[in-house]
């Protein structure tokens, strides 16, 4: 082990950690959005729609993301039509062919959990909502997707992390995140395990971070599961004995 | 991109046999009943399922040479070992698959239910014979759809071997992308690849999973 090569490469291995962060977070903030469209067309009673949406999330889960990522940073680049118009400047970035397979990757996993979720609201809660007299979309706001989005979330832990490890892959299309800058000291230094250990424990943290965050927000979100409050001043009845 | 296929389903072949037999091994560790066991397993599977894949295939891409060497070196032998890439991604995927599995086959243990065992040892069954026929039949079953979800994240990952050189699906079209100037067509053909093996494969698990519960009563 050397002490003070590690020392030394904290700071340009944290100089990765921004990149990283902004890639998982910007993804799965985008990602959300398309998985709730893609979960709401697989459920839709129009044919058209739904084979859509099942296709989508076939095709992107059936793929490796390295494919995907190849395909939209070096595979669009062949069609001159796409070069010659308004979107080479954003297909030109690898940051952005990195967000956009990222987030359509993750759209497809999270579409599946949110349709999990929204299949397992209990019936009783559609027929007293249209018995209060709630319209379609009132009914998804205030009761379907609250309640699908409690069902789905401890799943989505799952998916965040997989998020975090998948950020990796950016650094295939020359974005320097952390493991792209833990790859080119290592083939600069050639200490393996050192930089291996400083770059896995970034990742790690991170992962326990992000998942005890959506732990915190499962326990916001689940008050029923909660045991009763406690009361706050004691009864006064008690304390006259 | 045949031959590049063939590759694919190779790697992922010994990477899965290597990853179900560290998986055998790591659930054991982690049911054992020696604590400083258990702690390895839960550091291994933690580490292995929480760090990128690629960083990996890194560290057995640059370090596995090294460390091979000083094994070697343990043994008196000096010289220069070179390890191939087929070995490299084997190791690295396998190892990978393995923390997966372990958490897998950990989980169809626990689900043999313990009177089954109680009733074996009071027939008098001794532990091989119990495990053999009261335990795997039941484990194999319970792991099955685990294990075919760890099949499609191993066949996927392998596409992450292709930065070592190994020329399986994703370097062929690298290759080849890069040769005709048509990196479209080369990933699309890949992506079809990839989609047929994964389509395949989930056939077969299917068919694994009713075969081995076709003496189960099913709900519904």
């Amino acid at each position: 082990m050397n002490f003070q090569l590690m020392w030394e490469s904290v700071p340009s291995l944290l100089g990765g950690l921004v990149l990283t962060l902004e890639l998982v977070l910007l993804s799965l903030l985008l990602g959300f959005f398309v998985a709730i469209g893609i979960a709401l067309m697989r459920l839709s009673p129009y044919r058209l729609l739904s084979a859509f949406a099942y296709t989508y999330v076939f095709v992107f889960r059936g793929t490796p993301l390295l494919v995907q990522i190849f395909l939209i940073y070096y595979g669009l680049g062949q069609f001159e039509a796409i070069r010659d118009s308004f979107l080479w400047t954003f297909f030109r970035e690898p940051f952005w062919c990195a967000i956009l397979a990222f987030t359509l990757n993750t759209g497809a996993y999270t579409s599946e959990l949110i349709r999990g979720g929204i299949q397992s609201v209990p019936w009783g809660q559609i027929e007293a909502a249209r018995a209060c007299g709630m319209s379609r979309v009132r009914m998804f706001r205030r009761i379907v997707f609250p309640i699908a989005i409690r069902q789905a979330l401890p799943a989505y832990g799952n998916e965040v992390i997989l998020m975090v490890k998948a950020s990796s892959l950016a650094s295939t299309i020359t974005l320097m995140e952390v493991t792209g800058i833990a790859r080119d000291i290592i083939s600069t230094t050639y200490a393996v395990v050192d930089i291996f250990i400083l770059a896995g424990a970034i990742y790690l943290t991170i992962n326990f971070l992000l998942t005890r965050a959506l732990g915190y927000v499962e326990w916001r979100l689940s008050p029923h599961l909660r045991g009763a409050p406690q009361p706050v001043l004691a009864p006064t009845g008690i304390e006259a004995h | 991109m045949a031959r590049a296929t063939l590759m694919t389903v190779a790697v992922s072949l010994s990477s899965m046999a290597l990853g179900l037999l560290i998986g055998a091994l790591g659930a054991a560790a982690k049911l054992s009943a020696v604590a400083p066991v258990r702690w390895l397993a839960e550091g291994y599977t933690t580490v292995a399922r929480g760090v990128p894949e690629l960083l990996v295939i890194y560290l057995l891409f640059f370090g596995g040479s090294q460390a091979a060497m000083f094994v070697a070196s343990v043994f008196g032998y000096d010289g220069y070992i070179e390890i191939n890439a087929f070995t490299i991604g084997t190791v690295a995927v396998g190892i990978i698959s393995g923390a997966y599995s372990t958490e897998v086959i950990r989980g169809a243990v626990l689900a043999v239910p313990s009177g089954q065992i109680e009733a074996a040892k009071a027939i008098g069954m001794h532990r091989w014979l119990m495990f053999r026929r009261i335990m795997l039949p039941q484990v194999a079953r319970f792991a099955l759809p685990g294990l075919g979800n760890v099949w499609q994240l191993t066949l996927k990952d392998t596409a992450l071997i292709s930065v070592t050189g190994l020329v399986e699906i994703m370097r062929q079209a690298h290759v080849a992308a890069g040769s005709t100037r048509e990196p479209f067509t080369f990933y699309v053909v890949a992506a079809l690849l990839y989609l047929l093996l994964t389509t395949f494969s989930n056939y077969g698990f299917q068919r694994a999973e009713s075969w081995a519960g076709r003496g189960v009563r099913r709900a519904s």
